[in-house]
């Protein structure tokens, strides 16, 4: 039972670093259609800007609280900057939008390799985050995990807000439901896609500094972890936040209790077999929008 | 004309909630022309796609003996029903031969698919001739203007040699003569085939209709020829009580009308 | 409507243009060229050590093909390829690895003696042992693999995206897999230091010469294999699938069994050319076929033109020659000039280097038009 609950636990911390990292891509993708491969650059973008601030700030928790909203602006200027030199270009071929940014994300893996050097490199999490909290009988919970999961939840909700309450979420949702109309409808739809990337892009950055927490940083970290959030989107749903948050915790506690049974490469397999299978049944993921459209 | 007819009973279809068909019964003799009216919204492109398999509905679609409910889109298409688009759909990278070829060739063995194509076939040559479009065969469609489109959408209807033909408003931006012409083509048409036409423009259903439907708000307000549906008060209170869209019928001999259908094509286009 | 006077609204680029005389020997030439180039001029110019990186390159552009017929024709991003490349691979390696085990008298091969947990052989390596079952293998694996996600993928309709993504993961999850099974896949090293091929030692060059003339040989038919299906009815509803996916169906057609078999035959095709970039390189590892070398396919012949085979080959060739030539040399350099080069010729260039001379022209053409109207 123990060993149940502390494995639930895993998984529902490996869902929330899923969730952080697909949240930005639930704007990108399933919001605007973009496959953003340097998604994951983002990501190590930010997971960079919370080492160079650690090197300048010495208290580990003060640097990381300047992090998170630093790790934003830089991973959300770097996709503002991606969308208006290249992605704007493309946005009738989304397939070809991904082999232009997997070029770019080459790029910037290269960029890091020179700036930092191709070695990982650590930051030292705060006091507060590196112990446990233990519930009793055994069942410990790690406290950097609990912040990860606090953070994915307050960006969740965050992000419900601004999409449901802000007058830029509405022209969010009017654009993506009819560009047409909203352009007519005299929505800047131009300006509306950057900062949808903007902020879709500074989420990555977010997950960036979380994953500093628990492994790593490296040129190629955040390869490993794009094409598990892509998922997560497929299978929640283009354009449904709620679908992605549920499909991040389930895949989550799905590969941590396959892990613990088999081994950690045959829960991958069995995880993306579950997908497609999932697919079977739900083509278009958990949640959409159904219109009367053709496609 | 023998053949078969379509049978339509308690057609419904529902979007989340919003009910666009409501029980549609529909009975389309083997050989009529038989033109669907009604204002935007009245449920007439979704009977259609009810019809053709593109969208789940509830009750019974019957052609000849055959139910078409439940099937795939393509089963119903070999069946001998097919249809073109409010927007004209055409394969814009292949050529006109190219597009004609493919409708004419369903039901073609695997061996004829992977050899290259030898010559023109019969019917693609027949198709080229009765929509004028020979001289264009070798263009790709897509360069096309939007009538030509909509002949070769036509064309590809007829190599395909369906028995129901279902037409999505096809004379849309076309010009007068154009759509003379296309009417002329449709009652050429009718002759050996079943057709029905979705459409706005009042002056082509009174020339070319053989029997009309109206529908209303998802169901069928009228049905009859076209003198009859014309003197049919719900249907005038129908088109009047609708300021924001002028009829042509009531105000005849008016100034040019503007495109009725151009708004709901655009929508088509975006979605798809 | 009869008036043939069309304003084109914008420039489409035709799939096949109408055959001229001139066209129907210019291909044929063009293949005798290439063959007579690479079977007859190729190893006589080349030095060993030369040739046998031509024959990799020349096993990335087999894949190159098929990726032309499933993404250039059929608009299938197959972004997983490897996972095909690395079944065909692995199941030639097997079949090498206990022959050369046999060969000196051991009953495993060697990585298994140094991590193995069993003296016994797994029971799935055994029928590999048989050299026919080992070479069918090669090329059903992949396809029965293909055909198996094809079908259960495109019957439901999950496309563009959706299938780019999916085939991406299944190559990162068929890396990780192998990676994972060290005692029996050789894990993160793979199927490494092969001796013999069928009987021959790959050591001695006069092997590895016959080993490139396979190759060439292969690639040659397929490319005139995927040729024919270009320009066959099968090609020309592939692009109609392509182009407009509903509008095939409302035609009669099942579009999911069109995609299926361009899919399941470029699956093949790379299968195929796994199998035989082992005798050629003598390794497969899980590095070779997971993500990045999966969209290292396809950028080859997005580079060279994804629409046209020669275009794709050429492409794939030219590619894989600048990774190893320039990597060694320049690597950071090299890294960014192949980050720009992907932006470019995707982004900017869709029809690869290939459709440079048709942009070209139209360009000139365009210019001459306006040039005539005012």
């Amino acid at each position: 039972m123990t060993v149940i609950l502390n494995q639930s636990f895993t998984g529902i911390s490996i869902g929330a670093v899923l969730l952080l990292i697909a949240l930005g891509l639930t704007l990108t993708f399933g919001q605007m259609g973009v496959i953003n491969m340097a998604h994951g650059e983002f990501i190590m973008a930010g997971a960079y800007t919370t080492y160079v601030l650690q090197k300048s700030i010495s208290s580990a928790g003060v640097s990381l609280l300047v992090a998170l909203p630093v790790a934003f602006l830089v991973a959300g200027a770097m996709g503002a900057l991606l969308e208006w030199l290249l992605i704007r270009r493309l946005y009738t071929r989304p397939l070809d939008t991904l082999l232009v940014t997997w070029g770019v994300s080459l790029m910037l893996q290269q960029l890091a390799r020179d700036v930092f050097g191709a070695p990982n490199v650590q930051t030292h999490a705060p006091d507060l985050l590196t112990g446990n909290i233990s519930l009793g009988g055994g069942i410990t919970l790690a406290n950097n995990r609990l912040f990860i999961l606090g953070l994915a939840l307050l960006c969740v909700l965050g992000l419900t807000l601004i999409l449901r309450l802000t007058p830029l979420g509405r022209r969010v949702r009017a654009v993506v439901q009819n560009r047409d109309l909203a352009e007519v409808s005299g929505i800047a739809t131009e300006r509306v896609d950057r900062t949808t990337f903007f902020i879709g892009s500074g989420l990555a950055g977010v997950a960036g500094v979380a994953l500093t927490l628990v492994g790593p940083i490296g040129p190629t970290m955040g390869t490993n972890y794009i094409v598990d959030a892509f998922l997560v989107v497929v299978v929640g749903g283009i354009g449904q936040l709620k679908g992605s948050v549920i499909t991040a915790f389930v895949l989550g506690v799905l590969q941590s209790v396959l892990e613990y049974s088999t081994t950690v490469s045959v829960a991958k397999v069995a995880v993306l077999v579950a997908i497609v299978a999932f697919l079977q049944w739900r083509p278009q993921g958990l949640y959409t929008l159904r219109t009367r459209s053709l496609a | 004309m023998s053949g078969e007819g379509l049978t339509i009973r308690d057609l419904r279809v529902t979007f989340d909630g919003f009910t666009a068909v409501d029980g549609v019964n529909l009975d389309i003799q083997p050989g009529d022309l038989r033109f669907l009216i009604g204002p935007n919204g009245a449920g007439k492109t979704t009977l259609v796609d009810a019809v053709t398999g593109l969208v789940k509905a509830g009750g019974s679609v019957r052609f000849g003996d055959e139910e078409l409910l439940g099937r795939p889109v393509h089963r119903i298409a070999r069946l001998g029903i097919g249809r073109t688009f409010q927007t004209a759909t055409v394969f814009e990278q292949l050529t006109v031969l190219q597009n004609l070829d493919i409708a004419a060739g369903a039901g073609r063995g695997p061996m004829t698919m992977l050899r290259r194509r030898k010559g023109i076939p019969e019917p693609v040559a027949n198709a080229l001739q009765t929509t004028g479009l020979t001289d264009l065969r070798d263009r790709a469609a897509g360069v096309l203007a939007h009538g030509q489109k909509q002949w070769l959408e036509i064309g590809m209807l007829l190599v395909q040699d369906v028995k129901l033909l279902l037409l999505d408003e096809p004379v849309a931006g076309m010009s007068h003569e154009e759509r003379e012409a296309t009417g002329e083509l449709l009652r050429r048409i009718s002759a050996e085939r079943t057709v029905v036409v979705i459409e706005h423009d009042m002056d082509f259903m009174r020339s070319f209709a053989r029997s009309v439907s109206v529908l209303h708000a998802g169901k069928v307000l009228s049905e009859g020829t076209v003198a009859e549906v014309q003197a049919d008060p719900r249907v005038q209170e129908v088109y009047l009580g609708r300021a924001s869209e002028p009829e042509p019928e009531l105000a005849p001999e008016s100034e040019p009308q503007p495109e009725p259908s151009a708004p709901a094509a655009a929508t088509a286009a975006e979605e798809a | 409507m009869t008036t043939s006077t069309t304003s084109p609204a914008k420039k489409v680029s035709v799939a096949q243009p109408p055959v001229s005389p001139l066209e129907r020997f210019r291909v044929p030439a063009a293949f005798l060229a290439g063959a007579v180039l690479l079977l007859g001029i190729a190893p006589l110019v080349l030095s060993d050590f030369r040739l046998n990186l031509l024959a990799k390159y020349l096993c990335y552009a087999i894949v190159a093909v098929g990726v032309s017929l499933a993404w250039g024709r059929g608009g299938l991003l197959v972004l997983g390829q490897g996972v095909f490349f690395g079944l065909g691979g692995y199941a030639m390696a097997m079949h090498l690895k206990l022959a050369d085990a046999a060969d000196t008298g051991q009953a495993l091969p060697d990585f298994m003696q140094l991590y193995g947990t069993s003296d016994a052989l797994p029971w799935w390596w055994k029928p590999f042992a048989n050299p026919a079952f080992a070479l069918a293998m090669t090329v059903v694996l992949p396809m029965a693999v293909a055909a198996l996600l094809g079908f259960l993928v495109f019957r439901r309709r999950v496309k563009g995206a959706y299938f780019a993504i999916l085939s991406q993961a299944l190559a990162a999850a068929l890396s990780i897999w192998l990676i994972g099974q060290q005692a029996t896949t050789g894990g993160t090293n793979g199927l490494t230091d092969i001796q013999g091929f069928f009987g021959y030692s790959l050591n001695d060059p006069v092997n590895q010469r016959m080993v490139y003339l396979i190759i060439v040989v292969v690639l040659l038919l397929l490319m005139a294999a995927a040729r024919q299906l270009f320009v066959s009815r099968y090609g020309e509803l592939l692009v109609a699938v392509r182009d407009c996916e509903e509008r095939v169906r409302f035609l009669g057609y099942n579009p999911a069994n069109v995609k299926l078999i361009a899919y399941v035959v470029a699956a093949g095709m790379a299968g195929l050319a796994g199998a035989l970039f082992v005798p050629a390189v003598g390794i497969i590892s899980p590095a070779l076929i997971g993500i990045v070398p999966s969209i290292g396919f396809v950028i080859g012949a997005a580079v060279g033109g994804r629409a046209s085979l020669v275009g794709a080959v050429l492409g794939a060739i030219a590619v894989a020659w600048a990774q190893s030539t320039l990597s060694d040399a320049f690597p950071a350099a090299w890294t960014y000039a192949q980050g720009l080069l992907f932006i470019v010729a995707v982004g900017f260039l869709p029809g690869g280097l290939a459709s440079l001379p048709t942009v070209v022209r139209n360009r000139r053409t365009t210019t001459a038009r306006s040039g005539e109207a005012a």
